[in-house]
Protein backbone atom coordinates (compact mmCIF):
# COMPACT_ATOMS: atom_id res chain seq x y z
CA UNK A 1 0.00 0.00 0.00
CA UNK A 2 1.44 3.50 -0.94
CA UNK A 3 1.87 6.18 1.27
CA UNK A 4 -1.08 9.07 2.11
CA UNK A 5 0.96 12.42 1.74
CA UNK A 6 0.72 15.87 3.53
CA UNK A 7 1.87 18.98 2.28
CA UNK A 8 2.57 22.22 5.19
CA UNK A 9 4.43 25.30 4.03
CA UNK A 10 5.41 26.85 7.41
CA UNK A 11 5.28 30.58 7.58
CA UNK A 12 7.85 32.06 9.30
CA UNK A 13 6.75 35.36 9.58
CA UNK A 14 4.60 34.37 11.68
CA UNK A 15 5.10 32.88 15.20
CA UNK A 16 1.48 32.30 16.37
CA UNK A 17 0.64 29.73 13.55
CA UNK A 18 3.79 27.78 14.52
CA UNK A 19 2.71 24.61 15.59
CA UNK A 20 -0.36 24.33 13.60
CA UNK A 21 0.93 21.57 11.12
CA UNK A 22 1.85 19.35 14.01
CA UNK A 23 -1.42 19.75 15.75
CA UNK A 24 -2.88 19.20 11.69
CA UNK A 25 -1.11 15.81 11.69
CA UNK A 26 -2.35 14.66 15.03
CA UNK A 27 -6.04 14.59 14.51
CA UNK A 28 -5.39 13.02 11.14
CA UNK A 29 -3.05 9.90 12.35
CA UNK A 30 -6.06 9.93 15.38
CA UNK A 31 -8.39 9.15 12.62
CA UNK A 32 -6.39 6.77 11.27
CA UNK A 33 -6.15 4.78 14.97
CA UNK A 34 -2.67 4.95 15.31
CA UNK A 35 -1.67 4.28 18.50
CA UNK A 36 -1.19 6.96 21.43
CA UNK A 37 2.27 7.35 21.89
CA UNK A 38 3.19 7.18 17.93
CA UNK A 39 0.88 9.91 17.64
CA UNK A 40 2.43 11.58 20.48
CA UNK A 41 6.25 11.07 19.42
CA UNK A 42 5.22 12.52 15.58
CA UNK A 43 3.47 15.59 16.89
CA UNK A 44 6.65 16.59 19.08
CA UNK A 45 9.24 15.77 16.80
CA UNK A 46 7.14 17.97 14.20
CA UNK A 47 6.39 20.70 16.29
CA UNK A 48 10.14 20.81 17.53
CA UNK A 49 10.95 20.86 13.73
CA UNK A 50 8.43 23.85 12.36
CA UNK A 51 9.69 25.88 15.21
CA UNK A 52 12.85 25.57 14.77
CA UNK A 53 12.27 26.70 11.07
CA UNK A 54 10.21 29.41 12.14
CA UNK A 55 12.81 30.84 14.75
CA UNK A 56 16.46 30.15 12.25
CA UNK A 57 15.21 29.75 8.86
CA UNK A 58 12.20 31.96 8.15
CA UNK A 59 10.19 29.30 7.71
CA UNK A 60 10.07 26.34 5.27
CA UNK A 61 8.41 23.49 4.52
CA UNK A 62 6.71 19.97 5.60
CA UNK A 63 5.87 16.80 4.19
CA UNK A 64 4.63 13.66 6.33
CA UNK A 65 4.33 10.24 3.90
CA UNK A 66 2.02 8.20 6.31
CA UNK A 67 2.61 4.47 6.14
CA UNK A 68 0.74 1.71 7.76
CA UNK A 69 4.00 0.59 9.68
CA UNK A 70 5.64 4.02 9.83
CA UNK A 71 5.58 7.56 9.20
CA UNK A 72 7.97 10.23 7.63
CA UNK A 73 8.47 13.72 8.08
CA UNK A 74 10.99 15.47 6.23
CA UNK A 75 11.26 19.22 7.29
CA UNK A 76 13.02 21.86 4.47
CA UNK A 77 13.91 24.99 4.87
CA UNK A 78 16.60 27.37 2.96
CA UNK A 79 18.20 29.26 6.04
CA UNK A 80 21.21 29.28 7.40
CA UNK A 81 22.38 25.99 7.85
CA UNK A 82 23.73 24.31 10.65
CA UNK A 83 27.15 25.12 10.79
CA UNK A 84 28.24 22.04 13.62
CA UNK A 85 25.68 19.22 13.83
CA UNK A 86 27.35 17.80 16.81
CA UNK A 87 27.17 20.82 18.32
CA UNK A 88 23.41 21.54 17.63
CA UNK A 89 22.88 17.97 18.98
CA UNK A 90 23.55 18.54 22.17
CA UNK A 91 21.16 19.38 24.61
CA UNK A 92 20.91 22.57 25.86
CA UNK A 93 23.17 24.15 23.16
CA UNK A 94 21.27 26.98 21.67
CA UNK A 95 21.56 30.00 19.18
CA UNK A 96 18.57 31.69 19.83
CA UNK A 97 18.77 35.30 20.53
CA UNK A 98 17.57 36.49 24.13
CA UNK A 99 14.20 37.90 22.40
CA UNK A 100 13.52 34.31 20.90
CA UNK A 101 14.30 32.61 24.66
CA UNK A 102 12.15 35.06 26.39
CA UNK A 103 9.16 33.92 24.73
CA UNK A 104 9.55 30.51 26.35
CA UNK A 105 11.52 28.85 23.23
CA UNK A 106 15.23 28.14 21.66
CA UNK A 107 15.79 26.19 25.16
CA UNK A 108 18.22 23.83 22.69
CA UNK A 109 16.03 20.88 23.24
CA UNK A 110 14.27 21.05 19.45
CA UNK A 111 17.37 18.92 18.09
CA UNK A 112 17.81 16.44 20.96
CA UNK A 113 13.79 16.16 21.21
CA UNK A 114 13.74 15.25 17.62
CA UNK A 115 16.02 12.56 17.95
CA UNK A 116 14.66 11.25 20.99
CA UNK A 117 10.77 10.81 19.87
CA UNK A 118 11.77 9.34 16.81
CA UNK A 119 13.55 5.89 15.52
CA UNK A 120 15.70 7.87 13.11
CA UNK A 121 17.13 11.51 12.20
CA UNK A 122 18.49 12.05 9.26
CA UNK A 123 20.14 16.06 8.86
CA UNK A 124 21.54 17.06 5.39
CA UNK A 125 22.65 20.79 5.76
CA UNK A 126 24.78 23.04 4.09
CA UNK A 127 25.94 26.67 5.14
CA UNK A 128 24.13 29.62 3.98
CA UNK A 129 21.96 27.14 1.72
CA UNK A 130 19.58 25.32 3.94
CA UNK A 131 18.41 21.88 5.80
CA UNK A 132 16.51 18.48 5.59
CA UNK A 133 15.47 16.71 8.24
CA UNK A 134 14.23 13.32 7.38
CA UNK A 135 12.36 11.73 10.89
CA UNK A 136 11.02 8.39 10.75
CA UNK A 137 8.94 7.03 13.39
CA UNK A 138 7.87 3.31 13.31
CA UNK A 139 4.90 2.04 14.52
CA UNK B 1 -19.27 0.89 19.56
CA UNK B 2 -22.77 0.84 21.50
CA UNK B 3 -22.60 3.94 23.46
CA UNK B 4 -23.96 3.81 27.30
CA UNK B 5 -23.29 7.37 28.11
CA UNK B 6 -26.49 9.06 29.01
CA UNK B 7 -26.72 12.63 28.09
CA UNK B 8 -28.14 15.96 29.03
CA UNK B 9 -28.29 17.89 26.11
CA UNK B 10 -30.97 17.23 23.82
CA UNK B 11 -32.90 17.76 20.73
CA UNK B 12 -36.53 19.53 19.60
CA UNK B 13 -36.83 18.36 16.46
CA UNK B 14 -40.15 20.54 16.62
CA UNK B 15 -38.62 23.80 17.26
CA UNK B 16 -35.31 23.02 15.24
CA UNK B 17 -35.97 25.11 11.94
CA UNK B 18 -32.30 23.37 10.82
CA UNK B 19 -30.56 27.06 10.93
CA UNK B 20 -27.06 25.90 11.24
CA UNK B 21 -26.17 28.06 14.34
CA UNK B 22 -25.38 25.71 16.69
CA UNK B 23 -23.19 23.60 13.45
CA UNK B 24 -19.92 25.25 13.30
CA UNK B 25 -20.29 25.76 17.54
CA UNK B 26 -19.81 22.51 18.60
CA UNK B 27 -16.24 21.64 19.72
CA UNK B 28 -16.66 18.28 18.65
CA UNK B 29 -18.34 18.35 15.47
CA UNK B 30 -20.93 16.10 16.82
CA UNK B 31 -24.32 18.20 15.22
CA UNK B 32 -25.05 17.23 11.49
CA UNK B 33 -28.25 18.78 9.90
CA UNK B 34 -30.33 15.44 8.48
CA UNK B 35 -33.66 16.23 6.45
CA UNK B 36 -34.14 20.02 7.94
CA UNK B 37 -32.92 19.26 11.09
CA UNK B 38 -29.93 19.41 13.40
CA UNK B 39 -28.96 15.40 14.82
CA UNK B 40 -26.34 15.22 17.79
CA UNK B 41 -24.16 12.26 17.31
CA UNK B 42 -24.15 11.01 20.75
CA UNK B 43 -21.00 9.36 21.07
CA UNK B 44 -19.76 12.40 20.15
CA UNK B 45 -21.04 15.07 22.77
CA UNK B 46 -19.59 16.47 25.84
CA UNK B 47 -22.47 17.66 26.80
CA UNK B 48 -20.94 21.35 27.12
CA UNK B 49 -24.02 23.15 26.31
CA UNK B 50 -22.67 25.89 24.00
CA UNK B 51 -25.23 24.80 21.28
CA UNK B 52 -28.13 25.47 24.16
CA UNK B 53 -26.43 28.49 24.30
CA UNK B 54 -26.37 29.58 20.74
CA UNK B 55 -29.85 28.25 19.83
CA UNK B 56 -32.03 31.06 18.62
CA UNK B 57 -35.26 29.16 18.43
CA UNK B 58 -34.71 27.10 21.93
CA UNK B 59 -34.53 24.06 20.05
CA UNK B 60 -31.56 22.56 21.87
CA UNK B 61 -32.56 21.91 25.16
CA UNK B 62 -30.72 20.80 28.68
CA UNK B 63 -32.85 18.24 30.41
CA UNK B 64 -32.87 18.62 33.84
CA UNK B 65 -34.71 17.10 36.69
CA UNK B 66 -37.78 18.97 37.90
CA UNK B 67 -37.86 19.65 42.11
CA UNK B 68 -41.48 17.78 41.35
CA UNK B 69 -39.69 14.77 40.11
CA UNK B 70 -38.20 14.09 43.80
CA UNK B 71 -39.83 10.83 44.87
CA UNK B 72 -41.58 10.95 47.63
CA UNK B 73 -39.75 7.89 49.70
CA UNK B 74 -36.85 10.10 50.38
CA UNK B 75 -37.92 11.89 53.44
CA UNK B 76 -34.34 14.12 54.07
CA UNK B 77 -33.89 16.25 50.94
CA UNK B 78 -30.56 18.17 50.94
CA UNK B 79 -30.10 21.27 48.21
CA UNK B 80 -26.79 21.31 47.36
CA UNK B 81 -26.50 24.94 45.79
CA UNK B 82 -23.12 25.67 43.38
CA UNK B 83 -21.91 28.46 44.40
CA UNK B 84 -22.47 30.02 40.98
CA UNK B 85 -26.03 30.21 42.52
CA UNK B 86 -24.62 33.05 45.00
CA UNK B 87 -23.93 35.39 41.72
CA UNK B 88 -27.49 35.16 39.94
CA UNK B 89 -29.28 37.21 42.20
CA UNK B 90 -29.23 41.44 42.76
CA UNK B 91 -28.91 42.93 46.03
CA UNK B 92 -28.18 39.38 47.79
CA UNK B 93 -25.81 40.59 50.32
CA UNK B 94 -26.24 37.76 52.58
CA UNK B 95 -25.36 34.22 51.33
CA UNK B 96 -27.46 33.01 54.42
CA UNK B 97 -30.40 34.60 52.97
CA UNK B 98 -30.14 32.35 49.72
CA UNK B 99 -29.29 29.68 51.95
CA UNK B 100 -32.83 30.02 54.19
CA UNK B 101 -35.10 30.94 51.14
CA UNK B 102 -33.71 27.24 49.35
CA UNK B 103 -34.39 25.93 52.75
CA UNK B 104 -38.48 27.52 52.31
CA UNK B 105 -38.21 25.75 48.82
CA UNK B 106 -38.99 22.34 51.03
CA UNK B 107 -35.49 21.27 51.31
CA UNK B 108 -34.41 20.07 55.14
CA UNK B 109 -30.90 20.86 54.71
CA UNK B 110 -28.73 22.37 52.33
CA UNK B 111 -25.04 21.82 52.36
CA UNK B 112 -23.06 24.08 50.55
CA UNK B 113 -20.57 23.05 47.41
CA UNK B 114 -18.49 26.06 48.44
CA UNK B 115 -17.44 24.23 51.56
CA UNK B 116 -16.64 21.11 49.75
CA UNK B 117 -14.65 23.07 47.33
CA UNK B 118 -12.48 24.62 50.17
CA UNK B 119 -11.63 20.54 51.46
CA UNK B 120 -11.03 19.71 47.47
CA UNK B 121 -8.16 22.56 47.39
CA UNK B 122 -6.63 21.47 50.36
CA UNK B 123 -6.47 17.83 49.14
CA UNK B 124 -5.39 19.24 45.70
CA UNK B 125 -2.58 21.17 47.31
CA UNK B 126 -1.72 18.03 49.38
CA UNK B 127 -2.01 16.11 46.12
CA UNK B 128 0.45 18.48 44.22
CA UNK B 129 3.12 17.70 46.91
CA UNK B 130 3.45 14.11 45.78
CA UNK B 131 6.95 13.62 43.68
CA UNK B 132 5.63 11.25 40.21
CA UNK B 133 2.72 12.70 39.65
CA UNK B 134 2.07 13.33 35.87
CA UNK B 135 2.10 17.66 35.36
CA UNK B 136 0.59 19.96 34.78
CA UNK B 137 -2.14 18.60 36.79
CA UNK B 138 -5.30 19.49 35.14
CA UNK B 139 -8.66 19.99 37.08
CA UNK B 140 -11.04 17.62 37.13
CA UNK B 141 -14.35 19.90 38.01
CA UNK B 142 -15.70 20.46 35.25
CA UNK B 143 -17.54 17.14 33.39
CA UNK B 144 -17.34 18.58 29.78
CA UNK B 145 -13.42 19.23 29.86
CA UNK B 146 -12.90 15.93 31.32
CA UNK B 147 -14.99 14.12 28.72
CA UNK B 148 -13.13 16.33 25.98
CA UNK B 149 -9.92 15.22 27.13
CA UNK B 150 -11.32 11.38 27.03
CA UNK B 151 -12.64 12.03 23.69
CA UNK B 152 -10.07 13.97 21.79
CA UNK B 153 -6.74 13.93 23.72
CA UNK B 154 -6.59 10.84 25.61
CA UNK B 155 -2.78 10.92 26.13
CA UNK B 156 -3.55 13.41 28.51
CA UNK B 157 -6.01 11.15 30.68
CA UNK B 158 -3.35 10.25 33.50
CA UNK B 159 -2.86 14.23 33.70
CA UNK B 160 -6.20 15.04 35.69
CA UNK B 161 -6.92 14.78 38.45
CA UNK B 162 -7.64 11.87 40.48
CA UNK B 163 -9.38 13.58 43.09
CA UNK B 164 -13.32 14.57 43.55
CA UNK B 165 -15.54 17.44 42.18
CA UNK B 166 -16.73 19.52 44.92
CA UNK B 167 -20.18 18.70 44.24
CA UNK B 168 -19.56 15.07 44.29
CA UNK B 169 -17.33 15.01 48.02
CA UNK B 170 -20.22 17.52 48.85
CA UNK B 171 -23.24 15.15 48.34
CA UNK B 172 -21.17 12.44 50.00
CA UNK B 173 -20.21 14.15 53.27
CA UNK B 174 -24.04 15.79 53.20
CA UNK B 175 -25.40 12.32 53.28
CA UNK B 176 -22.80 10.83 55.73
CA UNK B 177 -23.43 13.96 57.81
CA UNK B 178 -27.25 13.72 57.77
CA UNK B 179 -27.31 10.01 58.85
CA UNK B 180 -24.92 10.43 61.99
CA UNK B 181 -27.81 13.38 62.95
CA UNK B 182 -30.47 11.49 62.26
CA UNK B 183 -30.08 7.77 63.06
CA UNK B 184 -33.80 7.40 62.29
CA UNK B 185 -33.51 7.73 58.62
CA UNK B 186 -31.92 5.11 56.36
CA UNK B 187 -29.44 5.33 53.75
CA UNK B 188 -31.88 5.45 51.28
CA UNK B 189 -34.53 8.07 52.57
CA UNK B 190 -31.81 10.23 52.41
CA UNK B 191 -31.79 12.23 48.45
CA UNK B 192 -29.19 14.69 46.96
CA UNK B 193 -30.46 17.91 45.08
CA UNK B 194 -27.78 19.93 42.60
CA UNK B 195 -28.72 23.13 41.82
CA UNK B 196 -26.46 23.52 38.68
CA UNK B 197 -25.45 25.71 36.30
CA UNK B 198 -25.11 23.77 33.30
CA UNK B 199 -25.83 20.64 31.85
CA UNK B 200 -22.34 18.83 31.73
CA UNK B 201 -22.77 18.19 35.93
CA UNK B 202 -26.24 16.63 35.18
CA UNK B 203 -24.45 13.90 32.84
CA UNK B 204 -22.10 13.82 35.60
CA UNK B 205 -24.47 12.81 37.92
CA UNK B 206 -26.00 10.44 35.74
CA UNK B 207 -23.10 8.87 34.65
CA UNK B 208 -20.54 9.13 37.36
CA UNK B 209 -16.57 9.78 36.06
CA UNK B 210 -14.84 7.18 34.81
CA UNK B 211 -15.58 4.43 36.99
CA UNK B 212 -16.81 6.20 39.90
CA UNK B 213 -20.59 6.56 40.30
CA UNK B 214 -22.07 9.40 41.84
CA UNK B 215 -24.29 9.47 44.95
CA UNK B 216 -26.01 12.83 43.72
CA UNK B 217 -29.83 11.96 43.67
CA UNK B 218 -31.22 14.97 41.38
CA UNK B 219 -29.98 17.67 39.37
CA UNK B 220 -31.99 20.95 39.41
CA UNK B 221 -31.10 23.82 37.07
CA UNK B 222 -30.08 27.20 37.98
CA UNK B 223 -32.78 28.69 35.87
CA UNK B 224 -35.76 26.83 37.67
CA UNK B 225 -34.78 27.58 41.05
CA UNK B 226 -33.90 31.12 40.08
CA UNK B 227 -37.50 31.86 39.96
CA UNK B 228 -38.80 30.16 42.77
CA UNK B 229 -35.62 31.52 44.80
CA UNK B 230 -36.52 35.32 43.59
CA UNK B 231 -40.00 35.54 45.21
CA UNK B 232 -38.84 33.62 48.42
CA UNK B 233 -35.99 35.82 49.08
CA UNK B 234 -37.97 39.12 49.35
CA UNK B 235 -39.44 37.37 52.09
CA UNK B 236 -36.30 35.82 53.48
CA UNK B 237 -35.55 37.79 57.00
CA UNK B 238 -31.43 37.46 57.44
CA UNK B 239 -29.67 35.53 60.33
CA UNK B 240 -31.53 32.44 60.90
CA UNK B 241 -29.46 30.39 58.34
CA UNK B 242 -25.73 31.07 58.10
CA UNK B 243 -23.34 30.26 55.13
CA UNK B 244 -20.62 27.56 56.09
CA UNK B 245 -18.10 28.70 53.68
CA UNK B 246 -15.56 30.91 52.71
CA UNK B 247 -14.53 33.10 49.69
CA UNK B 248 -11.52 30.08 48.62
CA UNK B 249 -14.87 28.01 48.07
CA UNK B 250 -17.17 30.26 46.81
CA UNK B 251 -14.29 31.75 43.77
CA UNK B 252 -14.60 27.97 42.21
CA UNK B 253 -17.66 29.45 40.80
CA UNK B 254 -15.71 31.61 38.20
CA UNK B 255 -12.38 30.85 36.12
CA UNK B 256 -9.55 31.13 38.36
CA UNK B 257 -11.27 30.49 41.42
CA UNK B 258 -9.88 26.90 41.73
CA UNK B 259 -5.89 27.32 40.85
CA UNK B 260 -5.88 30.39 42.88
CA UNK B 261 -7.06 27.80 46.08
CA UNK B 262 -3.37 26.05 45.40
CA UNK B 263 -1.16 28.81 46.40
CA UNK B 264 1.27 28.20 43.69
CA UNK B 265 2.19 31.08 40.96
CA UNK B 266 2.65 28.12 38.35
CA UNK B 267 -0.50 27.76 37.12
CA UNK B 268 -2.90 28.62 34.19
CA UNK B 269 -6.60 29.05 34.17
CA UNK B 270 -9.16 29.40 30.71
CA UNK B 271 -12.28 29.74 29.97
CA UNK B 272 -14.47 28.93 27.40
CA UNK B 273 -14.07 25.34 24.79
CA UNK B 274 -11.54 27.06 22.00
CA UNK B 275 -9.20 28.60 24.45
CA UNK B 276 -9.01 24.78 26.37
CA UNK B 277 -8.81 23.17 23.28
CA UNK B 278 -5.98 25.31 22.26
CA UNK B 279 -4.06 24.99 25.70
CA UNK B 280 -5.27 20.96 25.24
CA UNK B 281 -3.34 20.54 22.37
CA UNK B 282 -0.23 23.18 23.47
CA UNK B 283 0.03 20.76 26.71
CA UNK B 284 -0.01 17.24 24.62
CA UNK B 285 2.69 18.88 22.50
CA UNK B 286 5.04 19.99 24.79
CA UNK B 287 4.65 23.65 24.25
CA UNK B 288 3.32 25.18 27.14
CA UNK B 289 6.54 26.39 29.96
CA UNK B 290 6.42 23.87 32.95
CA UNK B 291 3.01 24.44 34.46
CA UNK B 292 1.90 22.98 37.88
CA UNK B 293 -1.63 23.14 37.57
CA UNK B 294 -4.26 23.54 34.71
CA UNK B 295 -7.67 24.67 35.52
CA UNK B 296 -10.23 24.46 32.28
CA UNK B 297 -13.14 25.68 32.43
CA UNK B 298 -16.07 24.83 29.03
CA UNK B 299 -18.40 27.72 29.44
CA UNK B 300 -17.14 31.55 29.36
CA UNK B 301 -16.35 33.49 32.48
CA UNK B 302 -16.30 29.85 34.46
CA UNK B 303 -19.27 28.34 36.07
CA UNK B 304 -21.02 31.43 36.09
CA UNK B 305 -21.31 30.71 32.60
CA UNK B 306 -23.18 27.76 32.46
CA UNK B 307 -25.56 27.45 30.30
CA UNK B 308 -28.39 26.76 32.97
CA UNK B 309 -27.35 30.41 34.20
CA UNK B 310 -29.25 33.13 34.86
CA UNK B 311 -27.25 36.37 34.90
CA UNK B 312 -24.44 37.18 32.53
CA UNK B 313 -20.95 35.78 33.43
CA UNK B 314 -19.40 38.93 34.18
CA UNK B 315 -21.63 40.23 36.39
CA UNK B 316 -22.56 37.29 38.77
CA UNK B 317 -18.72 37.20 38.79
CA UNK B 318 -18.70 40.76 40.43
CA UNK B 319 -21.21 39.78 42.67
CA UNK B 320 -19.10 37.20 44.14
CA UNK B 321 -16.19 39.52 44.67
CA UNK B 322 -18.54 41.34 46.15
CA UNK B 323 -18.75 38.84 49.10
CA UNK B 324 -14.89 39.03 49.87
CA UNK B 325 -15.75 41.96 52.00
CA UNK B 326 -18.02 39.94 54.57
CA UNK B 327 -16.35 36.33 54.17
CA UNK B 328 -13.15 34.79 55.37
CA UNK B 329 -10.73 33.22 53.53
CA UNK B 330 -11.68 29.55 54.00
CA UNK B 331 -13.84 27.69 56.86
CA UNK B 332 -13.54 24.33 56.02
CA UNK B 333 -10.13 21.88 56.62
CA UNK B 334 -9.03 18.17 56.61
CA UNK B 335 -8.85 16.42 60.46
CA UNK B 336 -5.25 15.64 58.91
CA UNK B 337 -2.58 17.23 60.94
CA UNK B 338 -1.42 13.83 62.08
CA UNK B 339 -0.69 12.52 58.78
CA UNK B 340 2.78 13.42 55.73
CA UNK B 341 1.82 16.35 54.01
CA UNK B 342 1.19 14.67 50.69
CA UNK B 343 -1.56 12.73 52.14
CA UNK B 344 -5.26 12.53 50.71
CA UNK B 345 -8.15 10.95 52.36
CA UNK B 346 -9.01 7.98 50.00
CA UNK B 347 -12.97 9.28 50.52
CA UNK B 348 -11.60 11.89 48.33
CA UNK B 349 -10.18 10.57 45.63
CA UNK B 350 -11.53 9.04 42.28
CA UNK B 351 -11.72 4.75 42.47
CA UNK B 352 -10.75 4.26 39.32
CA UNK B 353 -8.44 6.16 36.02
CA UNK B 354 -9.76 7.97 33.55
CA UNK B 355 -8.18 6.53 30.85
CA UNK B 356 -11.14 3.60 29.52
CA UNK B 357 -13.07 5.47 26.85
CA UNK B 358 -12.22 4.76 23.74
CA UNK B 359 -12.26 7.72 21.54
CA UNK B 360 -15.19 7.39 18.69
CA UNK B 361 -12.64 9.00 15.92
CA UNK B 362 -10.78 6.44 14.36
CA UNK B 363 -12.51 5.88 10.70
CA UNK B 364 -11.89 2.16 10.95
CA UNK B 365 -10.21 -0.64 13.29
CA UNK B 366 -8.42 -1.80 10.19
CA UNK B 367 -5.24 0.77 9.53
CA UNK B 368 -5.48 -0.23 5.96
CA UNK B 369 -9.24 0.60 5.29
CA UNK B 370 -8.78 4.03 7.59
CA UNK B 371 -6.05 4.82 5.16
CA UNK B 372 -7.51 3.81 2.03
CA UNK B 373 -10.87 5.96 3.76
CA UNK B 374 -8.34 9.08 4.55
CA UNK B 375 -7.43 9.25 0.66
CA UNK B 376 -10.77 9.28 -0.68
CA UNK B 377 -11.32 11.99 1.89
CA UNK B 378 -8.56 13.72 0.70
CA UNK B 379 -9.55 13.23 -2.75
CA UNK B 380 -12.80 14.50 -2.42
CA UNK B 381 -11.91 17.44 0.29
CA UNK B 382 -9.98 18.77 -2.94
CA UNK B 383 -13.17 18.74 -5.13
CA UNK B 384 -14.98 20.72 -2.62
CA UNK B 385 -15.34 24.73 -2.27
CA UNK B 386 -13.35 24.94 1.07
CA UNK B 387 -16.02 27.37 2.62
CA UNK B 388 -17.33 25.64 5.55
CA UNK B 389 -20.64 26.94 5.03
CA UNK B 390 -22.66 24.06 6.54
CA UNK B 391 -25.68 24.02 3.95
CA UNK B 392 -24.74 20.43 3.73
CA UNK B 393 -25.64 19.59 6.85
CA UNK B 394 -21.56 19.55 8.08
CA UNK B 395 -19.55 21.57 9.89
CA UNK B 396 -16.60 21.77 7.49
CA UNK B 397 -16.15 21.18 4.03
CA UNK B 398 -13.53 18.27 5.61
CA UNK B 399 -16.59 16.91 7.97
CA UNK B 400 -18.50 16.52 5.02
CA UNK B 401 -15.65 14.75 2.96
CA UNK B 402 -15.26 12.14 5.81
CA UNK B 403 -19.49 12.03 5.91
CA UNK B 404 -19.45 11.02 2.32
CA UNK B 405 -16.78 8.63 2.47
CA UNK B 406 -18.63 6.93 5.41
CA UNK B 407 -21.74 6.39 3.17
CA UNK B 408 -23.82 9.02 5.87
CA UNK B 409 -24.90 11.52 2.85
CA UNK B 410 -23.59 11.94 -1.26
CA UNK B 411 -21.01 14.23 -2.60
CA UNK B 412 -24.26 16.14 -4.35
CA UNK B 413 -25.51 16.95 -0.93
CA UNK B 414 -23.23 20.15 -1.45
CA UNK B 415 -24.85 22.53 -3.03
CA UNK B 416 -22.11 24.90 -4.16
CA UNK B 417 -20.76 21.92 -6.28
CA UNK B 418 -24.31 21.09 -7.38
CA UNK B 419 -24.96 24.95 -8.78
CA UNK B 420 -21.44 24.54 -10.59
CA UNK B 421 -22.92 20.93 -12.26
CA UNK B 422 -26.09 23.15 -13.12
CA UNK B 423 -24.70 26.10 -14.30
CA UNK B 424 -22.51 23.47 -16.69
CA UNK B 425 -25.37 21.72 -18.18
CA UNK B 426 -27.14 24.59 -18.82
CA UNK B 427 -24.13 25.55 -20.84
CA UNK B 428 -24.34 22.22 -22.30
CA UNK B 429 -27.89 22.41 -23.05
CA UNK B 430 -28.12 26.01 -25.15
Amino acid sequence: MGALSYHFNIDGEDFSSAGDASVAMKKTLRQLGFPNDVVRRCSIAMYEGEINMVIHANGGTADVDVYPDKIVIVLEDHGPGIPDVELAMKEGYSTSTEQIRNMGFGAGMGLPNMKRYTESLEIETQVGVGTKLTMVVGV
Amino acid sequence: MADEFQHSVSLDAQKCIGCTSCLRQCPTEAIRIRDGRAVIRTEFCIDCGRCVRVCQHRAKKAVFDKLSDIDPRFKWRIALPAPALYGQFDELTDIGCLLQALMNCGFDEVYEVARSAEIISECTRRYMRKPNIPRPVISSACPAIVRLIRLRFPDLCDNILPILPPVEYASRVAKAEALKKHPELKPDEICTVFISPCPAKTSYAKNGLSQTKSSIDYVVSMREMYIKLSGLLKKTEPGKVKSGAGIAGVKWASSGGEAEGLYSDRYLAADDMDNAIQVLDAIETGKLPALEFVELDACPGGCVGGAATVENPYIAKARLLSFRRSLPNNRNYLDVADESPDFVPDDAMVDSPFNEYVPPYRLSEDRFEAMRMMAEIEKIYTLLPQIDCGSCGAPTCRAFAEDVVKGECRFDDCIVHLKERYQKEQEGSL
